[in-house]
């Protein structure tokens, strides 16, 4: 069913007293993810944002609680606050991975209200990708270009209007009555292509799992991360990296205690009080990347954590590139002990 | 909303104790500000706890009380880094923060009935002191057999809660032995690693679990003898320490292999610790 973008623009906007509006935006340096006063100023032709949407439930930089001293004594504060949003325009490689992330922060034990309320309170609005870039591959992932899941409502740019499609309840209660019309003969031919299209990169990742069972002692390690800088940029601009660091600020009798994004890239990132390391090279580092996405994850979750978004092979300054370290193991000789 | 797992209570440190020679360790004694809080805050021996220093951040330690002991909290911390640091110097009465308790726990249900002997080295005697109180408790010294401390320090100044362990070489109920490594004036006890020390008192395997606690090295030489003794590894626990933020399984850096340290630890069996990578 089909929507004009112009009636669309102006049911989002008429939900702004109680919604603030995330959408792509254009500003040096990429497309992000960001608050937009109204709909005519979210951009609509575009890739993907350079970081994925991620940080707008987990923020790179956030205050967990915030305290005062007097003397002795002290006072603490939750810094939790939570703004009811609209995200507009995800793709499905970043849809898929915010599924992703409610599985990490949301464990057996534990629920991250932090994560949560804002999750809870966001309607996620999913957006076919009529480009392609040369670096995705989310069609070997288990998702396609056209794929909705993780949306609340899912659409395909038609041009002057969009192919709508509600998907959740959550998504169906947000924007109620829109008086959707039937689409053309031709624009059900331009949804049909957007929705068969498959990325044109691919890579095997059937076997991957089984695999690296037997790999953690496997030479293919040794070489494999020997350019890599450690830069942590890869993690940054993943859509499921969700490791972080929780720090203080800390001013006179003042304070906060922050979280932070942080990265397995980074050798600080397990290094114990006593000095000991126990991935103490870029190589054990690299293997646990691996091995999180590709193994831990699947066993502990139930899913790969890697939703072929391409953003880490389009952000590494020394070109290194999944879908090769993918095939490496792919290739890898297991050693026979 | 649920209850924030980021939010700390408040306690007070009631006693800031130098327990070694070397002032290195010192054992924190926090009391509960409310009846609600210590409710709220169940735990079992093996668990630990995130600590805050207002000022100067949070470290997790394992908690050094037993359940037995109601109203506090005790944490013997070494002297490590700025969190620790902070600690040692905090004045008596000031309000510290906790989030906990963390973790699993020693498996005194899988104990019931069983011979027990608790190895420990150095400082990692914390939570293995907890455990030893929780087993002497009258409410249930009568679940389990035998009870045998193996307990050794570099020196009787290292050895940690020594009016505890002076009382314990006269109580009938559990079978301490203490060790240093080199012979030192006034010591009568054992003299001898632990490794060695183990070999010559541990008790028969037979219907016996072992917990070993204390550092890598102590623990590497342990084991082989353990095996010798026939413990089989389902019957060896040890507990874990990892670089640890969160504590609840979601900040990444404490893993081995599929298992977190913080949630999925920090006690593991030998035989669980077989299947998983050796990155620790």
């Amino acid at each position: 069913m089909k929507i004009s973008k112009e009636k669309f623009g102006q049911s989002v906007d008429a939900l702004s007293s109680d919604y603030r509006l995330i959408a792509p935006v254009s500003e040096a340096g990429g497309v992000n993810y960001k608050a937009v006063k109204s709909f005519s100023d979210v951009k609509q032709d575009y890739l993907n944002s350079k970081l994925p949407p991620k940080s707008l439930f987990f923020p790179q930089h956030e205050k967990l609680i915030s305290y005062v001293k007097n003397g002795k004594d002290v006072t603490v504060k939750n810094e939790l606050k939570v703004e009811k949003t609209i995200l507009f325009g995800v793709r499905p490689c970043d849809a898929k991975g915010l599924l992703l992330l409610d599985k990490v922060f949301k464990n057996d034990q534990y629920q991250d209200p932090y994560y949560y309320e804002r999750r809870n309170n966001t309607v996620v609005i999913g957006m076919a990708c009529k480009t392609i870039a040369p670096t995705c591959f989310c069609s070997s992932m288990g998702l396609s270009p056209a794929s909705s899941e993780g949306a609340d409502i899912f659409l395909i740019d038609l041009g002057d209007s969009y192919d709508l499609e509600i998907i959740t309840e959550k998504g169906k209660a947000l924007l109620g009555d829109l008086g959707l019309s039937e689409l053309t003969a031709q624009e059900q031919a331009l949804v049909d292509a957007v929705k068969s299209a498959q990325t044109t990169s691919q890579v095997d990742v059937s076997t991957i799992t089984e695999k690296l069972d037997k790999m953690f002692d496997n030479p293919y390690w040794e070489n494999l991360q020997e350019k890599c800088l450690g830069c942590n940029t890869c993690s940054f601009s993943c859509p499921t990296c969700h490791c972080f660091d929780i720090s203080e600020e800390v001013c006179q009798n003042s304070g906060s205690r922050v979280r932070t994004w942080d990265a397995c890239m980074a050798p600080l990132f397990t290094l114990h009080g006593s000095g000991h390391n126990p991935r103490s090279t870029q190589k054990a580092r690299w293997r646990q990347r691996m091995m999180h996405k590709f193994n831990y994850f699947v066993h502990n979750n139930g899913d790969i954590a890697c939703v072929g978004c391409g953003r880490c092979i389009r952000s590494c300054p020394v070109n290194m590139d999944m879908r090769q370290i993918i095939d490496g193991v792919n290739k890898a000789e297991l050693v026979v002990e | 909303m649920e209850q924030n797992p980021y939010l700390p209570i408040t306690m007070k440190l009631t006693k800031n104790l130098v327990e070694t020679e070397d002032r290195n360790i010192n054992t924190f004694t926090l009391e509960f500000l409310n009846k609600q809080d210590e409710e709220n805050f169940k735990y079992m021996p093996g668990q630990f706890a995130e600590l805050s220093a207002f000022g100067y951040g949070e470290a997790p330690f394992g908690i050094a009380t037993s359940p037995t002991e109601p109203g506090i909290l005790k944490f013997s911390v070494a002297k490590v880094g700025c969190v620790s640091n902070a600690l040692h110097l905090m004045e008596e009465g000031t309000m510290v923060g906790v989030r906990g308790p963390m973790g699993n726990y020693y498996p005194v249900e899988e104990f019931k009935g069983k011979n027990l002997v608790i190895i420990g080295g150095g400082f990692a005697f914390t939570t293995l002191r907890a455990l030893a109180v929780y087993m002497l408790d009258p409410a249930h010294r009568g679940d389990y057999g035998d009870i045998t401390v193996i307990y050794g320090a570099r020196n009787p100044g290292l050895l940690l809660y020594k009016e505890e362990l002076a009382a314990w070489e006269n109580n009938p109920n559990i079978n301490l032995v203490t060790t240093i490594d080199r012979p030192a004036e006034g010591w009568t006890k054992h003299v001898g690693f632990i490794p060695s020390i183990t070999e010559q008192v541990a008790p028969s395997s037979v219907n016996t679990y072992a917990v070993v606690c204390g550092p890598p090295a102590m623990i590497k030489f342990t084991l082989p003898v353990l095996e010798k003794l026939n413990f089989p590894p389902e019957r060896i626990y040890t507990s874990l320490e990892m670089r640890m933020k969160c504590g609840l399984g979601i900040c990444g850096r404490c893993n081995i292999g599929t298992e977190y340290v913080c949630k999925d630890g920090p006690v593991f069996s030998m035989a669980q610790l077989k299947d998983l990578p050796s990155e620790y």
